[in-house]
Parts: C-alpha cells; structure tokens; sequence
C-alpha cells in the first residue's frame, strides 16, 4: 500500500503541470494544435485516476487551455470531483474551472447543490469564500433557490469576509430565483449599516444594481442612502450611492431637491475625480428632474459647466471625454449654458482621439445656429474624409443629417446646398445610412417645393450613375439613395430637363442588381416617366417616339419580369401589359397620354404611421358589436384592405370597385346559411379562438359598405401638412423659435399613389410626428407613443416588486426539506402581542447575538401566528410553549392587517417628513434622516422570519444525519421533549440549542416522523428516499436518495438506473440514452452516508406509479473489490406530487364555494392513534397538508398539486372514527390521496 | 456590473479571461480579438475609454482598459460602474499582482494563469467590485497562501525538486525513464 502510494507520488511528480504545459505550448509554435491535442490526452488519462492531486493538476492545465479557446465542457464531471476535494488548494482549482467553464445550462450543475452547501458551512473561511466567488458564476435558477438559505446564513457569519461574499451574491440569487428578494430584503437592508465597510459597500453595491433597473422600489431607502452618503468616507461607496440618487431623483423631485446642497458641498470639497465626476452628474440629473422651483438653480448649473470646462481643458483625455459626455446631459435641458463653451467643444473636434471627437459630435448639436452650419458640416465631412473605420464615418453623417434636419430645418438657408451635401454623401462608401440619406432626399424633395428641379436635376445624375451606387448591394447600403432618386425622378418628371434619358438610365440592366425594394420602385417610375414622356410626345404629335417609346419598353421590361423578387416581377408584369396596351392604341392612332397620366395624377399627403391607430372610435359605435353576423376570416382578410383603399383614393376607387362587382353578391339566404355552418365549425373547432378587433372591424367594412365606419375614414383628417417651402422656412426660423416649434406650419405637398412605400416617409414622418398628435388627433385619442419597452424576459423585470410590503406568510425562502407538518395547536393567543411587541424591542440586541438558535423558537411563534389568523379561537393548548423570551420578536412578524397598515402609513409619513422637512432646512437633514430608518417596524420582524426559514434549513440538515428517527421540525413547541435528543445533532453552525429554550414544555407529544422511505437494503448497503416538489416546476420533481454504506469498507462507483415508463422520466446527463446509468457523484466511505438527487419529469400525477430500480456499486475491500447490485422499486405515492401551501380561511372559503372544485370524495375509518392532533399531524406532514382552521376534533386542511389542482380535505373525528370529506378538481387524484391517508392512519 | 476582464498582450495574446456571462468558447475568443483588435491601434495618449465592441454588451456597455508595459488590462463594464473607478480598479489590481509576484511581468501571468484568478477573484466577484482596498486583500491572499502551503506539506517537497530540475532545462528524456513497478519486484 505505502509503496504504491510512493509510486504514485513520483509517478505524479512527472507528470506535465501547468508551467511544463505553457513551456511546451510556447516551444511548439509551429503544431500548436497537434501538440495541444496531445495534451488533452494526457488530461484525460490523468482525469481517470484515482488520485486526486493529479486530476486537480489536469483541471488546472484544462483552465490554462480554456482560455485559449478550448471547449473543456467535456471535462465537466471530472471538475466537480475536484471541487468537491476536501483539500482547500485542489477544492480551489475545481471552483476556479467551474467558474470559467460552468454555465446554465451544464446539466451536472444539478449535483452541486450539495456539495456547495456543505462548502457554504465549512468551518473553513476560504472554502466558503471560493464556494461563493465560484457560485456567483455559475449559479442557476435551481442552485438559487436550494441554497438561498445557506447564503442568508452566511449574510449574517461572524466574519466580514464571508458576509461580503454573501452580500454580494444575493444579488445573482435574486436575477436567477426573484422570490428571495422580498425575503431576503430586510436584512440587505442591515447590512447596509455594517460595521465592516467591505460589507457596506457591497451591500450598496447590491441594491444600487437592483435599484438601476427598479429605481420606484428603492425610493424608501432615500433617507438611509442620504446619512450613508453624509457619513460615509469610502469614496467607493459614495460613488455608488450618488448614482442611486441619480436613478431615484427623477421619480422624487424633492429628493433632489434636499440633495442639491450636499452634493454641492462635494464638489466643492472633494479631491477625487472620480468622485467629483459622479457628483456633477448626479446634480445634472437633479435638474433634470426639477425644472424650476429652485432659486439658486442657475448657479448650480453654472457650476457644473464650470467645472466640466476644468474636467474638459484638462490634459488628462479621460477626464476630457467624460467632461464631454456630462456636457452633452446638461446640453439637452440647459442649451444656453454649454453654448457659450462652443469654441471649447468645436476644438475637441479636432483631437486626436476618436472617443472624444464622438462625444463632441455629440454636442455639436447643440452648438449649430444658422450661421455656422454650413461651417460645421464642411469640417464634418472633410472628418470623413479622412476618418478610418466605417464606424466613426458612420456616426459623422448620422450626425450630419442630424444637426441638419434638427427642428424641420430650423438651421438650413439654402436648401441646394443641403441636397448637394446629400448627394455627396452618397460617395461614401460602406456606409450603413443609405435609407438615411434616401429618406433625406425624398424629405426634401416633397416638402421643400422651390428645390424640386434641382433635385430632380441630382437625382437623374444619381440615377446615371447608378452603376457606381448599384455595386454596394448591402442592405440599407448606399444603393438605398437609388431609391429616392427613382421616386423623385418619376413623381417630379415634368421637372426633368431630359426625361428619356432619366428613363433609359433606369432600365440599364444593372438595376436588377439592386434589392428587391428599390426595383419596385423603380418599375413604378418608370410608368410614371413613361407617362409624362407620352404625355408631351403626344402634344407635339410625335408618333414615331411615341411608337419608339413603347418598343423600348417592351424590349427592356422583361428583365423586370424575370425578377426573383414577388413584388418586381408583378408590377412588371402589370406594367408590361399596360404598355402593350397603350401601344395597341397608339399604333390605332387614339390619344392615350391623358389617360396614362391620369393614372398617377391626384396627390396623397403622407400618413403618420401610427395615426390609422390613434383614431378615435366616434360616439355611438361600438366596435365590438356585431353590425352583421361575422363572414368567415379568410375570406374577410384581403377584401377589406382593398375597399380600405378603394375610399382613400378616389381616383383608384372606380377601379376597385369595378373589381368588385365581378364576384357575384351572395344572396341574403345564402348568407344565413354560411353564417350558421360557420357558428357549428367554430363551436366544434378547439383552435377557433375570438376574432380580434381588426377582423371584425374589417368583416364589417366588408359586408356594409354603406355602414358609418366608412364615414369615419373619411371624416378624420388624417392628413399631415407638409412645411410650404425653404422660404417658408425662411420665414419662420426668423420669427420665434419656441413658436415655431410648436406649431410647425406644413405645406401642402403631397404624395400620389396609394402604394406608396412606408419607410420613405419614415423619417419625414418621425421629425413632425408630435406636432401633428397635437393638431390633427381628435380628442381622447391616445397621444403616447411608447409601448412597452421592456420585453417580458427581461430579467430585471421579474425583480420589479414592492419592497415596503410587509411579507405575507406564504412568502418564504424555499427550504429543500421534509415535508413541514403545519402546526395546528398553535393558541390564538391576542392579548399577549402588545406585550410581545414590547419585549421585541427590548430584546432586539440579545436577539442579534444569538441569532441562529433562537431561529428554532422564532419559527414557532409564526407558526403560532400563522394559526392564529386561521383559527382564531381556537383552543389554547400549548400556551406554555410561548413563555420564553426569544419568540417574542416574532409575535408581531406576521402582517395583523391593521398593525401593517399603520406602519405603512407611518413609514411613507417618515419619507415625506423628511423630504418636506429638509429642503427648507438643510442643515438638520442629518438628524432627521438618522431617526427615519428606525422607525421601520416590520424590518425586524420580517427578519426574523427568514431566520425562522433558516432554522428549517438547518433542520433539514440534522435529518440527513444517518438516524432513522427523525422529529419533525414543524411541530417544534409540542417536540420540546424530543429537542434532548436532536442536541447531539450538530448544526452547521455548530451551536447548540441552549437549554433555556430547549426544555421548553411540549403540551401533546407527537410520535417522531420521517418522510424518508426505505428504498432498498443489502448487507453493505442501504436506500432511503424522499420525493421533493415544487409549484416552480410542475413537470419536475426531485428525489432525493440516501445511501448509507453499512460496511467497514469504501463503496464506490454507485451507478443508479431505473426503467422509466411513459409517465415518469428520469432526466439524465445530456447525450446519454434511456438505458445509461445514472453516476452517483460521491464515493461512500465506511459507515457514511451521502445524499443524491435524481430529478424526474412526470406527466400524469393522478396515480401512484412505481419504478423498478437498480443500483450498481462497487465494493472495495482489501481483498479486491466486488461488484455488487441492488434492485429496489421506487414508489410515488399521489400525495408526493402535492405541495403544502398556506392558504388562509377566507380565500379557503372562496374555493369552496367558487364551484371549481367538482370532484367529491369521502372516506370514514378508524385510525390507529386516538389523538385528533396526532392524526392531524400526521396528514400534514406525510401528504403534504397544510391546516386553514381547526375547530376542536375538526379540521380543513389544503395542499395543491404540483401541476396546480387544489385539494381541500375536511377532517372529522367522530367518536373515534375519522371522516374524511374532500374536494377537488381532480377526482382520481382526491380518491387517490383519501386512500393513502387512510393506509398512512390505519 | 462587470462583463467581462481581459488581460492579452501587445499580440493580442490572451494571458487571462473572466467573463461574468456565459459566452461559448469560440465567441469568448472572438471578444478577445475584436477587443484587442480596438484597443491595440490606439495611442497611450488617448483616454481609456472605449465605447463597447459590437459583441459584448451593446450601447450601455462601455470598454475600460489600461496600457502596462507590454500588457493590456480590459474591463468591459455597463453604466452602473463609475469610469475613472475602474480605472483606480484596474491600478489596485496590476499593484496587487505586482506586490503577489513581485515586479510583475508578462511571464508571471503567463505560467501562474491560477495564481492570478485567485488574486481577482479576490477584487471582484460574479462581475461586482468586491474589494478595493489593497491590503484586505493582500492579507486575504496571504491567508490562502499559508493555507495551501500548509496543505502541500511534505508530499509538494518532491514536486518542488522536480520543477526545479525541470526549469534547470533538463532533457525532455527524464519522463521517458520508467519506474519499474515497485509492488511487483517486492512480490518477486
């Protein structure tokens, strides 16, 4: 043996470690790959062995090569036997490749939980502090929720290392399991006056990060952040609560108010940069917020510009961007003040850094008056010139046509200029603004009257050279400009100096090139083009170009036709046909360049986008009723948007309706009958949802034409008025700006043609959009653009929960435990709070020390609580139970609904106090604000119920302990006498249970009760399991095994398989097939026990199922080892599929009488104990029940299931029978569960 | 909150990544380059500020780095950090590695990869600044390295002398020489 193991030492002493591995990377440059691939197989065969130094070695050259970019997912397994070392340096190297590699969705994260936890306990300081740092990495919504509790214990540890760790994570627990927030919140407040300052900060870190995202949840906490920030040296923490206050201010107005002076004062006084930068935003942000009200606000400002000009002349760059970046917050609500900096911000534009010329990019928006923008848009575009990387290019036109466009052109006198300077712009190259600047042109050219013909002048050269643009067919690349040119050309044609030669460019075959959307456009204007060339040809009687003309499009159009694209080939197609028509008729001699004409004349102004959305539904109809009985969906959907149509544009109506006519009308009866088969298909249709608004709105319009609904199409001005012309504009920048702005004058330039494209009056549309909600939207229209920003998976949106809400009972800390029997004795006992209260108070300091042994009785007393609201006066048996001191805090945990309220109450009167009372009197803030936070009543009390939850934790704990006798915890006060034993247990914190609060009497004495089940037995091994649910997922459900090693030897390898069945599924690693093992992630030592959870999908909870299982292992005996087997059946009783869940007599009484519980079932028998409190007991704790309310021999008990069907049971005792009545949704699954209540009693 | 660290060379080497959300491998590598790749063509007199590639974060994420001799030291962070308190950051843990290793240099980083995770993680955890003051955490370093020295006890004497022949440059052959199998001879 010693040989061996001296051979082992020296064997891995040879081995390649991390240096030997870098060194050989760095020697074989030339087949790194090839001498890397060679390494992993060394890793591999040492990940094989048995000694666990050599497999740490191999973990840790697996980092080094996970760093360079190799997948070490595989390695997974062997990671976690590394972790789970119990040598601190090899532990260490598990958590560290863990943290690199270790993600969601790593399936074998499932099997940390333990081992994690036991880490989290270890009486060693560093195996928490690595256990936790790894954790913060990986950690899963499964991994948070079991081990919540640990790490609230660890919140409160002697040692300020471990609390800051466990500070610090609760923020990741809460975004992956948002249930512990409210739980877990109380004491993140405490922590927040800790005395170490390493805590403190991170508990401000903490909440800052949860206040970013939810800043109305935190507004309460302004008082404590206010005496942190005017206390506190740590510039750190300073710098973190000045930015909460920047999140918080604009939902308080007063609070930025009371902040002015203090922050003031810090920018006055404070030598750190870092910390001054943070103030003047912050103070930036309070102006922001308060517009007004405040007398010395310009000084304020006038301060922080000051000081940014500091921050922006300084030769530090960094200091110089961030300056800039301030700036351009103040630029936004105080433009005057960072004008007169304008020579400042105009040289930044010339520096040599990118990031700083971006930021005074930035400003320059500000900087721009009618003056100077030519200037300034000259020195932006010989930047681009000269700019590398297409990115800052990108920004400086962006920000070109920005300044420009500012304020409908405010800033523009000369709008040739403006479209030479866009038609410059499309020679960049690589740009992603090309729809930008096309949306410019197409602005411009409609809105702009007088610049028409040069315009058009442009854009047929544009269109000449479209070869040049069309080479660039990256979408939104340059080649969209192609677009506008098209349109322009073809709607403004009588501007065009040569028309044919404009349309012979758009049919150069390099067009097909280009995307789909600018050929459509391009096919529509070339009819438009074609028409007006007719049109003129035909008034100089020209029949030979008029003949020409039609050959050269009907020669050219096919290549449209050939078009992959839908919309070009249709539109060519039409077009095609139409020529050919025309041509027919010219070659007939008739006159047809009216009519071809006509079929573009008329104008359309452009259409806000969401303004369809924004009509008002006109008094007296109601959309949701049925004008007619509903024709099916299908048919209704294309009819209507083509009479839709058909009435905004009177010149294409007749045409339309002509179309309409065609379908035979059906007849009334004919009607009836559809509608009626319809009513049958639907009813019978499980897919058939209700129709939505648009549809039935959309069958109306069909079927009655003559209905109002076409009325208010007609009688709501839709129509947006476009600005008259530049001189127009001329007129107006010279008179008021602030006029102007508001009600923009819009001229009467229209668009034609229905089809018109939307993303062309796109941003035409966006600069004008709110003038226009306020002039042409009817009243009670909504006027709000904004929808929800955030989507429904964001995860901070799940952490959006009020904070001030005293918790209800049902709010606690899941505890991976054993069933909780409910205690149903509990006294309702009323006169004793106020006195309770009162001790609280007293007690508040001895109850800080001893903290996690007073938890036992804490969890009683809200248990009492609990009962207490359920039964009200119900007898009071275990008065006794109360007599100690250590529960007296948690009397008043429970919300008592009017005692809640007036703590609310007196908590927002405290906010308002203090924010009313300082912005008058500065300078007794302090004071003030130091009362405020004790005020909070629950705060304390709220704790002391996550500590109730961290005593069931540890109970749980004490379970695992090999000894089959187990108490159950729930029945803490009437288990008084069994607590003498469960001393010997050690908790993790290695406290004892004190005396005192031990030998506390116990009224009834409940036989010990264990919800582990044995599994299976042999001679060296042996199984015993407890299933454990959850509401969060109610296809899953968690057994827990216990292997317990019976011999003097080491069992290993244990390998646990079952056959699944349809129902019931085990869920194994990930590529392993049905009929793989599951490992078992532990070796058992002599006479230990370990504990390993297996999860299972199931589907059907109706039925008890049973699965027939195997476990294989391997025992190790000097001798040699033996493969061993054991085969057990794994039951699963239905009432393991229930989840007790608290449920409080009114809303118990609601259920029942709701009528959704249709299932009954009843069952009388005669129990084996004679005690109703026993039997109660008993339900509760092996199926799940919980007690609503108990009178004397009766009792209503609840549980529900993990797919969610309520079970309510009602107990009777009569004359030593018990009934049992129950209600359900589910029959099967209530029938089910009476008949083990009764297996369990009998 | 943190993104992510990196720490390459003027090559673009990596020589340490953490990233506090989970990338795969090959985008993590990706990162490393497009970072590398803004950061290197910039000069030393330009600020530190970088706003975020298009592969980490997005518009709220900002670049924060600093240049030391022929190493780049990236913090990628979103806007609830404060920019210049990174900065101070990033100084407290290059002097953190340099008090560690003594005169830090890229080739400490380079063969003590696990020494410098340990340091970090002693500075920020899951992404949050847990620690800034430079001697916490050097007590706190020393502490685990007592700890593991303790633990390493005689059986790491052996190991010691290896590496120590190993960095003598011995010949490569020294693995090849095979121990015969002692428990066999004795049963012989």
């Amino acid at each position: 043996m010693a040989l061996k193991k001296v051979k082992g030492t020296l064997e891995r002493v040879l081995d390649k470690n991390l240096q030997d591995l870098v060194r050989g990377i760095r020697n074989h440059k030339e087949n790194e790959g090839k001498y890397i691939a060679e390494c992993i197989d060394e890793i591999k065969q040492e990940l094989r062995q048995e000694n666990q130094a050599v497999k740490a070695n191999a973990v840790n050259k697996l980092i080094y090569l996970q760093m360079l970019g190799y997948d070490i997912s595989w390695a997974a397994f062997h990671i976690i036997e590394v972790m789970s070392s119990t040598k601190y340096t090899i532990k260490r190297i598990g958590y560290i490749a863990a943290s690199q590699s270790f993600h969601e969705s790593t399936d074998v994260l499932m099997l940390t939980t333990n081992m994690i936890r036991k880490d989290l306990s270890s009486q060693n300081m560093y195996d928490a502090g690595i256990a936790l740092s790894g954790l913060s990495c990986f950690v899963t919504p499964d991994l948070a929720r079991d081990l919540a509790n640990d790490i609230m214990t660890l919140m409160t540890s002697t040692r300020p290392y471990l609390r800051k760790k466990a500070v610090l994570i609760m923020y990741k627990v809460f975004l992956q399991f948002p249930e512990a927030l409210r739980p877990a919140f109380p004491r993140l407040k405490e922590k927040l006056e800790d005395p170490d300052q390493g805590v403190q900060s991170a508990a401000v870190n903490v909440i800052c990060e949860l206040a970013r995202k939810n800043p109305q949840n935190y507004l309460s906490l302004a008082p404590l952040f206010f005496k942190l920030m005017t206390s506190s040296t740590n510039n750190w923490v300073l710098i973190k609560i000045i930015k909460l206050f920047s999140a918080l201010t604009p939902l308080e107005p007063r609070l930025g108010k009371k902040l002015i002076e203090p922050l003031t004062n810090l920018i006055h006084s404070t030598s750190a940069m870092s910390l001054l930068y943070e103030c003047i935003n912050t103070v930036i942000a309070v102006l922001i917020s308060i517009s007004s009200g405040i007398p010395n606000h310009t000084a304020s400002i006038q301060l922080c510009v000051q000081k940014l000009r500091i921050l922006i002349e300084d030769s530090d760059q960094n200091l110089k961007y961030l300056g800039l970046l301030a700036m351009s917050k103040i630029l936004a609500t105080h433009p005057k003040s960072v004008q007169s900096h304008k020579d400042l911000i105009l040289q930044c534009l010339d520096d040599k850094d990118e990031s700083i010329r971006l930021r005074a990019l930035d400003l320059i928006y500000g900087m721009v008056s009618k003056k100077n923008l030519m200037e300034i848009v000259k020195k932006l575009m010989v930047h681009m010139d000269k700019a590398e990387g297409t990115h800052y290019r990108d920004e400086l036109l962006a920000k070109i046509v920005e300044i420009s466009s500012q304020s409908n052109y405010q800033y523009i006198t000369n709008f040739e200029w403006y479209v030479s300077v866009l038609v410059e712009l499309t020679r960049m190259e690589g740009t992603r603004h090309g729809r930008m600047i096309a949306s410019q042109m197409l602005d411009v050219a409609i809105r702009v009257q007088a610049i028409r013909p040069f315009a058009v002048a442009q854009m047929a050269l544009l269109l000449e050279n479209s070869y040049i643009l069309a080479n660039n067919s990256q979408r939104n690349g340059i080649c969209e400009v192609l677009y506008a040119a098209a349109w322009i050309c073809g709607e403004f044609s009588q501007h065009l100096k040569n028309p044919r030669e404009a349309l012979e460019a758009m049919l150069k075959p390099k067009i097909t090139t280009l995307p789909g959307h600018i050929q459509s456009v391009f096919v529509q204007n070339i009819l438009k083009l074609f028409g007006s060339i007719l049109k003129t040809l035909e008034e100089n009687e020209d029949q030979e170009n008029m003949k020409e003309l039609c050959q050269l499009l009907t020669s050219k159009l096919p290549i449209f036709v050939q078009s992959a694209d839908l919309e070009v080939q249709e539109r060519a197609c039409c077009m095609l046909q139409l020529v050919k028509y025309v041509q027919k008729l010219i070659e007939k001699g008739a006159k047809v360049g009216d009519e071809v004409g006509g079929l573009f004349a008329g104008d359309l102004n452009p259409v806000a986008p969401k303004a369809q959305r924004k009509v008002p539904v006109p008094e007296g109809l109601d959309l949701d009723k049925w004008i007619n009985e509903p024709l099916s969906e299908s048919s209704s959907d294309e009819e209507p948007t083509t009479s839709i149509f058909a009435i905004n544009h009177e010149d294409s109506k007749s045409f339309y309706k002509e179309e309409k006519r065609n379908v035979p009308e059906p007849t009334e009866e004919e009607l009836e009958k559809r509608r009626e088969q319809r009513k049958i298909e639907q009813m019978h249709n499980p897919h058939y949802l209700r129709m939505d608004k648009k549809s039935k709105k959309a069958s109306k319009v069909e079927e009655t034409e003559e209905s109002p609904v076409m009325q208010i199409d007609l009688s709501i001005p839709l129509h947006v008025p476009g600005l008259a012309s530049s001189d127009k504009y001329l007129k107006l920048a010279s008179q008021d700006r602030e006029k102007s702005r508001k009600k923009t004058k819009h001229g009467k330039q229209k668009k034609k043609k229905k089809g018109q494209p939307e993303e062309e009056s796109d941003e035409d549309v966006a600069a004008q959009h709110a003038v226009s909600t306020l002039v042409d939207m009817p009243e009670g229209a909504n006027t709000s653009d904004k929808e929800d920003e955030r989507n429904s998976s964001d995860p901070f949106k799940r952490l959006d929960m009020d904070l001030d809400q005293p918790l209800r009972d049902d709010e606690i800390l899941p505890v991976r435990s054993h069933r909780i029997v409910v205690d149903s004795l509990e006294p309702g006992d009323e006169e004793v709070k106020p006195k309770k209260k009162h001790k609280k108070v007293k007690d508040k300091d001895k109850e800080e020390k001893k903290k996690h042994r007073k938890e036992g009785k804490e969890k009683k007393s809200k248990k009492k609580q609990k009962s207490d609201e359920a039964s009200g006066s119900a007898s009071n048996l275990l008065m006794t139970g109360e007599s100690s001191p250590e529960h007296v805090p948690v009397a008043n945990g429970l919300p008592q609904s009017a005692e809640q309220e007036k703590a609310d109450q007196e908590k927002e009167n405290d906010l308002d106090f203090w924010m009313n009372n300082n912005s008058t009197e500065p300078s007794k803030t302090t004071e003030n604000e130091i009362k405020t936070p004790e005020v909070n009543v629950e705060y304390a009390n709220v704790s002391s119920e996550e500590e109730s939850q961290k005593e069931k934790k540890t109970k749980k704990k004490k379970e695992k302990k090999p000894k089959k006798e187990k108490k159950s915890k729930k029945d803490k006060k009437s288990l008084r006498a069994d607590y003498e034993e469960a001393e010997g247990i050690t908790t993790p914190s290695k406290e004892q249970v004190p005396p005192s609060q031990a030998d506390t009497p116990a009224a009834v004495q409940l036989p010990s009760m264990s919800s582990y089940v044995t599994l299976g037995e042999n001679d060296s091994i042996k199984m015993t399991y407890d299933i454990r649910t959850s509401h969060q997922r109610g296809d899953q459900i968690i057994v827990s095994v216990v292997f317990s090693n019976l011999t003097e030897h080491t069992i290993k390898d244990l390998e646990f398989n079952v056959m699944e069945t349809m129902n019931l599924k085990l869920i194994r690693s990930m590529g392993s097939t049905h009929h793989d093992p599951i490992k078992v992630p532990f070796i058992l030592l002599p006479n230990s026990q370990n504990e390993g959870q297996f999860a299972f999908t199931v589907h059907e909870i109706k039925v008890a199922q049973k699965l027939k299982g195997t476990l294989t292992y391997i025992l190790k005996m000097n001798e040699g080892s033996t493969h061993e087997k054991v085969d057990f059946k794994l039951g699963f009783p239905c009432s393991f599929f229930l989840v007790a869940t608290p449920c409080k007599g009114s809303g118990f009484t609601t259920l029942l009488e709701s009528g959704d519980l249709t299932e009954k079932s009843s069952i009388q028998f005669t129990p084996q104990d004679s005690e109703f409190q026993i039997i109660l007991a008993k339900v509760c704790f092996y199926h799940h029940f919980r007690v609503v309310e108990q009178v004397e021999k009766n009792a209503s008990v609840y549980s529900k299931s993990i797919q969610g069907h309520p079970v309510c049971l009602l107990i009777k005792k009569i004359n030593g029978d018990i009934k049992i009545d129950g209600k359900s949704t589910e029959g099967n699954l209530l029938s089910n569960v009476l008949q083990e209540i009764k297996t369990t009693l009998v | 909150m943190i993104k992510a660290i990196l720490v390459f060379n003027n090559h673009g080497k990596p020589r340490l990544s953490k990233f506090y959300q989970y990338f795969p491998e090959d985008v993590q590598q990706q990162i490393v380059r497009e970072t590398f790749h803004l950061v290197s063509k910039r000069d030393d007199n330009v600020c530190n500020f970088l706003e975020g590639g298009r592969l980490i974060g997005g518009s709220d994420y900002k670049i924060i780095y600093r240049h030391y001799a022929t190493l780049f030291f990236v913090f990628c962070v979103d806007s609830s950090e404060s920019e210049l308190g990174i900065l101070d950051l990033i100084q407290v843990f290059v002097e953190t590695l340099d008090k560690c290793f003594e005169n830090v240099c890229e080739l400490d980083l380079i063969f003590h990869v696990d020494k410098v995770h340990n340091i970090l993680s002693e500075l920020v955890m899951g992404g949050m600044v847990l620690e800034t003051n430079m001697s916490e955490i050097l007590t706190r370093i020393e502490e685990q390295s007592k700890l593991e020295k303790s633990e390493a006890g005689i059986t790491a004497a052996p190991a010691r002398a290896v590496s120590a022949m190993k960095d003598m440059n011995l010949p490569q052959k020294i693995k090849d020489i095979k121990l015969p199998d002692l428990p066999n001879i004795l049963k012989n």
